[in-house]
Parts: C-alpha cells; structure tokens; sequence
C-alpha cells in the first residue's frame, strides 16, 4: 500500500493543481493578516472558507482523480497487487496531498505572523484537525459516488450535487424546520440534526472554540453545554471518524463486485 | 493449466460468458477467436480477476483465483489498448512496475531490440500510439513467467516490430511457456498457434488445431474457415 501511497502522491504533486489550492490558501491567509493583524480573526475567518471550500476540493478532485487515473487504475490491477489496497492507496494519497496543501498553505503565514508565541494556537490546530477530517471525508464520499457511477459526467454531477446538500441545502431545511416548529422545544433536534452533517459539526465545533456561540441565541447555549464538556468533544471527534469509516466500509465492499 | 468451468457473466441484461469451460494443458501457444463482443476480453479479465463472474470457477495450476490476487505474478498480461498515465515518462513506468513486482526483470534487452532508447525520457502522453504499444510489450515481456496473456498485441505495431513480437512469442513457446493470444488477424494465428479456441454466444464453439477447424469447416484457408463459423452466427 505504501508504494501505491507513494506513486498517488507523486503523481498529484506534479499537477499544478495542488499548487493552485496551495497558493490560494496561502495568498489568503496572507491577505487576511495584511488587512488585519489579529490571529483569531484570521482563525475566524479562514474557519468560514475551510468548511466550505475543503469538502468542494475534496469532492472534486475525489471524482477527477478516480476518473483520470482510470488508465493507471488498470495498469495496477493486472500486477499482483489487492484490490483494496490500490484504492486505498490512492484514496490516502489524494486526502494526504490536500491536507498538505492545507496546512503548509495557512500554516506559513500564521508562524510568520507569531502563532508559536500566541494563545491562538490550539484554535489554529483545532481548525487544521476540522480540515484534516473534512479532506478524508469528502475524498471518501466522492470515491463512493464515483466507484458507483462509470459516466464521468453523471459522477461528476453526483458529486457536486452532495456536496451542494451538506453544505447549502441541509441547513436550508433545518432552517425551514426550525421555523416552522418555533413553538417547540426544539433544542435536542437541532443538537442531533446539527451533528449528523459533517460540515456543520465542524462549523459549531471551532465557533464555540472560538466564543462566538452567543451568536446562536439559546441553541448555542445548548450546544455550548453538550460540545463544551468533554463528553460532547468526544462525541464530535467520534462522529466525525465514522464519517470517515462508513464510506471507506461500503467503497470496500463495493469494490470487490466490481468490474473493470 | 488453466481451468475453467461453467463460467457464467453478464453486464446487465447482456450475456457475455454463458457456461463456458475451458481447459488449457502447459505449453504451446492458443489462439482466443471470435467475433466482436464474444467475450474473449471478458474471460481473460475473469483470470486476471479484473471481472468479477457471476457463477463458476476459475483455476490457474489447480488453484482457484477468484478473489486472489497473489497468482498475478506468475503471469504476463497485455492490455488491449495501451492506456498508460500521460504525466510518466517510459523509463519512470518501467521502474515503476518493476518496483510493484516482486521478481528480476530484463527490461533493457527488450527497450533495445524494440528501439525505445530514444523515448525513454519522453512522457506517455505524447508517444504515438504504435510506440506506445511497443513499451506496452516491453512491460509485459520483460517478467519471466509461465503463463503470458496476450489481448491484440498487433494493435499498431510496423513491420519490424511485428516480426519481433513473433520472435519473442516463439521465444517463450521454446521455453515451454503458455501464451493465450486474441486476436483478428488470421495470418499471425495461421503462423503461430497450436491450437485454436473459438468462442461464440459465451460458450467454446471449437477447440482444436488449426488443421482440425480448416477439416471441419472444409475450408482451404483459416480466414474462411474462421469466416465460416461466424457467418453461423449472423444466420
């Protein structure tokens, strides 16, 4: 596996791509602190792209790779090599090359801006580990969709259309029930409902790391109470990794049915 | 060596491989005939394990192969189309394979007879498609293994490598290896099998040598005969 690890991350460091997301996040980070000097407001900010633009690049680059490397896929599954273990190779080595970009790409500019010899530094490591798991998340996810669907544009299609889903469209329709269950006491579903997607588990984690959970009203009360303790922190990190786990699961067993 | 028996596949409501049996003894080389989509691809990406069967068995040296994956690297196998990633230069390819295999390798005797020292630094994607099957070949010649799977190695060659592909093919026949050809052109089966195996509706239609099929069909030439048996199936 290691040498599949090895050739996936050789291969993705040669495409200009993952310069590309590289120099984004770090252009950013660099602009933010050029307009404003205060890590936790960096933090803040690169928080609200981080859980929007990781599980995009992460989705995309999840179905392109699949679909491209389909040549090299194939070249793999005539040598005496698993099955299994050529996909896991390269679903690490995608989700490794991302978080690389990631970190190198907002984590240059933080040290250079004093991060070593600030309090902000565990907020900073919480918003690199959200990203580590929001890369291996969505690159799983988009394996999955990919594995199922061999019309490249239907599985591209597919992709966005998740990803469309946990970021926009599931909180439109926890909005839409909140509002129409005002006179509830809906506080426990929204705990659970806020839970179950990745993305927004991510969002409520670093916000209340980072003290803005008054700006949730009563709810963020609530959450402030079960993701403060160490219990509800456990539970985040423990969800986070099945979102992980599950869909590298099914990719496993589908990948043994099928036919190339 | 191989055996094959009541091998069952369909990809949707198409039936490709309907009950096949096969076997093939040590030695020689056989040459998978049939007409388009007959399913000779099919079977041989069933013994690589690339496809999955539906039903049936699959044996290499009296072992079943389904959901192996170790026996891959007693046997040389050549894809249809040379597909290779674009972004690799030949010589990176090369080593690569060579690091994913765990046996010796005589790659150079191969890039030179094939001339391929000039391309070595040149990227996949910008060879032509003849070239590209020639490192195609390098690839699968240069292990030594007992079974090698041959799926249209023409495809694209000139002349001057045609005549050394069919060196390297007599080569290992010598060395009392097996080697399964597809193929279309009937002069290349003509010259080289020893025995031919048609396959026809996902089922072995004949089995025999060269000189038993043109007796069975009453035919001169092994184009017609070949001709001969498909045209059954466009009655």
């Amino acid at each position: 596996m290691l040498k599949i690890l090895k050739y996936s991350i050789y291969d993705l460091l040669r495409s200009r791509w993952s310069y590309v997301y590289f120099f984004f996040y770090l252009v950013l980070a660099f602009v933010l602190f050029f307009l404003n000097n205060d890590l936790d407001k960096a933090i803040t900010t690169i928080m609200n792209i981080v859980v929007i633009l990781t599980p995009l690049i992460g989705t995309i680059f999840g179905v392109m790779y699949y679909y491209n490397s389909k040549e090299f896929t194939e070249l793999l599954l005539a040598q005496p090599i698993k099955r299994s273990t050529i996909f896991m190779g390269q679903y690490l080595g995608i989700s490794l090359s991302l978080t690389l970009s990631l970190v190198l790409g907002i984590g240059i500019p933080f040290v250079f801006y004093g991060l070593f010899h600030s309090a902000a530094i565990f907020n900073f490591s919480l918003l690199l580990l959200i990203g580590f798991f929001l890369n291996f998340i969505f690159v799983a996810l988009a394996f999955n969709i990919a594995v199922s669907v061999d019309n490249k544009i239907k599985g591209f299609g597919y992709a966005i259309l998740m990803w469309l889903f946990f970021a926009v469209i599931y909180d439109g329709i926890f909005m839409t029930l909140q509002m129409s269950f005002n006179e509830y006491p809906i506080d426990k579903f929204s705990l659970v409902a806020t839970t179950l997607n990745p993305i927004d588990l991510s969002r409520i984690l670093i916000m209340l790391k980072l003290n803005l959970s008054a700006l949730l009203g009563y709810t963020g009360a609530v959450f402030k109470e079960f993701y403060g303790s160490a219990l509800g922190f456990f539970v985040a990190m423990f969800i986070l990794f099945a979102w992980i786990f599950l869909p590298v699961l099914r990719l496993k067993s589908k990948l043994k049915q099928k036919d190339f | 060596m191989i055996q094959i028996e009541k091998l069952h596949k369909k990809f949707g409501k198409l039936t490709v491989l309907d009950g096949l049996d096969l076997t093939i003894e040590k030695g020689g080389i056989f040459a998978i005939l049939g007409p388009n989509g007959s399913g000779k691809t099919t079977l041989i990406k069933c013994l690589l394990g690339m496809v999955v069967p539906d039903k049936g068995e699959v044996k290499l040296n009296g072992k079943s192969v389904l959901k192996q994956w170790a026996y891959r690297n007693e046997l040389n196998y050549l894809p249809q189309i040379a597909n290779f990633p674009t972004n690799l230069s030949v010589k990176e390819l090369i080593a690569m394979v060579k690091n994913l295999r765990p046996k010796a390798a005589n790659e150079q005797e191969l890039i030179d007879l094939f001339g391929l020292n000039p391309f070595l630094k040149k990227k996949l994607g910008n060879l032509s498609g003849g070239t590209k099957q020639k490192v195609n070949l390098v690839l699968t010649f240069m292990f030594d293994s007992d079974l090698i799977i041959l799926d249209e190695p023409t495809t694209g060659l000139d002349p001057i490598a045609l005549i050394y592909l069919k060196e390297l093919i007599n080569k290992a026949k010598q060395a009392g290896k097996t080697v399964l050809i597809t193929t279309h052109i009937m002069s290349l089966v003509d010259e080289l099998a020893d025995e031919i195996v048609f396959l026809l509706d996902g089922k072995i239609y004949f089995k025999g040598s060269v000189n038993a099929l043109k007796k069975q069909t009453e035919q001169e030439s092994l184009e017609h005969a070949i001709a001969n048996l498909i045209s059954k199936q466009y009655a």
